[in-house]
């Protein structure tokens, strides 16, 4: 019988392989169950989930909402654009407010970083950290190595690159840990004003030509420019990203073998990616998609399985 | 602990033959039947029953599932240990179907309440029966009888029956294990 060695799900640093392993056989269930004519399990009935959400997404909260809804959890959504949380109230108040409606499991996304550890000192209930600004995004990284396991086999000893904008990417940091700890080689490849500068710290290599890193890899993880996280200008144009860093056919042509090439989303088509690169058959776009419920599910299971009445 | 042996291998061979006889009696050639085990230990005997109605009794095209309970259970949380969970291989729709669930073992009925709800998410069946190689009926929490039975056992709580297949223990037998 197994269980996971952590209480909360605040980032991939905190679990260790097993748990990994446990959480990728409870998603293969799942992934079973979400296929079926009637896709939905009975497990948690009488468990609630909280959805605070102050930062925008549209994914990551319908795959959670999807999830819940599939395991038969009771769902409540926040978001903080609607919220009192611009007439000027903290953070534990709102989610204490929220708690004392009896909330078993908080699931939250928050653009400063280490919001999801704040709470889980403060706040009786399990907390899933939905991305917490530029640090981790666990469940996007979960859901990632998922699918490359599926695609692939198995990832110990695939060769990775993380292409684009990895300083302000918590999908980058969490997949870096991800990746490291089943056994992948990860190489991130971007303009070197996007590539952090402690990154060698992680034993992570640094590509700067595109051709190359995609010579070495067995999948690309392309990554949004994030637009919106940045203060200064850190290229000169996007055209000029595009040109370099931009994966198009004719780059994917060039190569003697295949990449499969994945993207968390949103996709800025036309810039780090082309679309027929997006819509092609070596893209697993939206694979990713279809597992990021199952591995939801897992997730919110194993958490779940832990709360005692 | 002290056991003693409930069913010895050559008994097993008997009921077995007795059930597929049953079942065919009221199922014909299983044009419209299924069979679905129950994961993890109903398996074993649906395998057993499958074979014995394909080869010895020439049923052909014969249905046969594996439904896992897992995440259907009413004592999720309530436990201990966490519950494992096993796989589902069932590629044929219920709908309208007459199926028979199949188990080791019927205790207190919950396993085989789990197995009623799970069975409705793939469609809604004409008619569900259950089987059973052993029935402890004495210790029943639902109203739930079986319909084939291989051997009723009027054991009390402390005392525990052990199923035990060729293909997990090289032989047939069945135990009643006394724990107190």
């Amino acid at each position: 019988m197994k269980q996971l060695s952590v209480d909360h799900l605040l980032g991939i640093k905190y679990l260790n392989k097993n748990d990994i392993d446990l959480i990728f056989e409870t998603a293969d269930h799942f992934k079973e169950v979400i296929n079926r004519p009637i896709k939905k399990v009975p497990s948690l009935r009488d468990i609630t989930i909280a959805n605070l959400f102050f930062e925008n997404s549209t994914r990551t909260k319908l795959s959670f909402e999807l999830a819940e809804k599939r395991l038969s959890a009771d769902v409540i959504n926040f978001s903080a654009s609607q919220s009192s949380v611009k007439k000027g109230e903290t953070l534990i108040d709102t989610v204490n407010n929220i708690l004392s409606m009896k909330v078993d499991i908080v699931v939250m996304r928050h653009p400063n970083v280490g919001a999801g550890v704040f709470l889980s000192k403060h706040v009786d209930a399990k907390i899933i950290n939905a991305g917490d600004g530029t640090h981790e995004h666990p469940t996007q990284a979960l859901l990632d190595s998922y699918s490359i396991r599926e695609r692939l086999g198995s990832v110990k000893g695939k060769k990775i690159v993380i292409v684009g904008d990895v300083l302000h990417s918590r999908v980058a940091l969490s997949n870096i840990f991800a990746l490291q700890l089943q056994g992948a080689e990860v190489k991130v490849c971007g303009p070197t004003t996007l590539i952090p500068k402690y990154i060698s710290s992680l034993g992570v290599g640094v590509e700067t030509n595109l051709k190359k890193a995609l010579e070495w890899c067995d999948v690309a993880n392309v990554l949004r420019v994030q637009h919106e996280r940045m203060d200064v200008k850190y290229f000169p144009s996007t055209r000029e990203y595009t040109q370099l860093f931009g994966i198009n056919q004719q780059i994917l042509d060039s190569l003697d073998k295949k990449v499969i090439i994945m993207h968390p989303g949103p996709i800025n088509r036309g810039v780090e990616i082309t679309s027929d690169v997006a819509d092609s058959s070596n893209s697993i776009i939206l694979n990713q998609v279809e597992n990021g419920v199952a591995v939801r599910m897992a997730v919110i299971y194993l958490l779940a399985q832990q709360i005692k009445r | 602990m002290s056991s003693k042996v409930l069913l010895n291998s050559k008994e097993i061979e008997i009921i077995l033959h007795r059930l597929a006889c049953q079942l065919i009696e009221n199922h014909n050639d299983f044009s419209n039947t299924v069979l679905i085990g129950l994961q993890p230990r109903g398996i074993y005997l649906a395998n057993r029953l499958k074979d014995l109605l394909t080869n010895e009794y020439h049923i052909k095209d014969l249905k046969l599932g594996l439904l896992d309970i897992t995440f259907y259970r009413d004592d999720f949380r309530r436990r201990d240990a966490p519950l494992d969970a096993n796989s589902t291989e069932i590629d044929f729709l219920i709908e309208d179907k007459n199926v028979v669930l199949i188990d080791d073992v019927l205790f207190s009925g919950r396993s085989i309440r789990a197995g009623l709800s799970a069975i409705n998410d793939f469609g809604r069946p004409n008619l569900v029966e259950l089987l059973v190689l052993i029935d402890r009926r004495f210790s029943r929490h639902l109203p739930i009888q079986p319909n084939y039975k291989g051997r009723q056992v009027d054991a009390i709580n402390q005392e525990k029956v052990k199923v035990c297949w060729k293909e997990t223990h090289n032989k047939d037998v069945v135990y009643i294990e006394d724990n107190i």
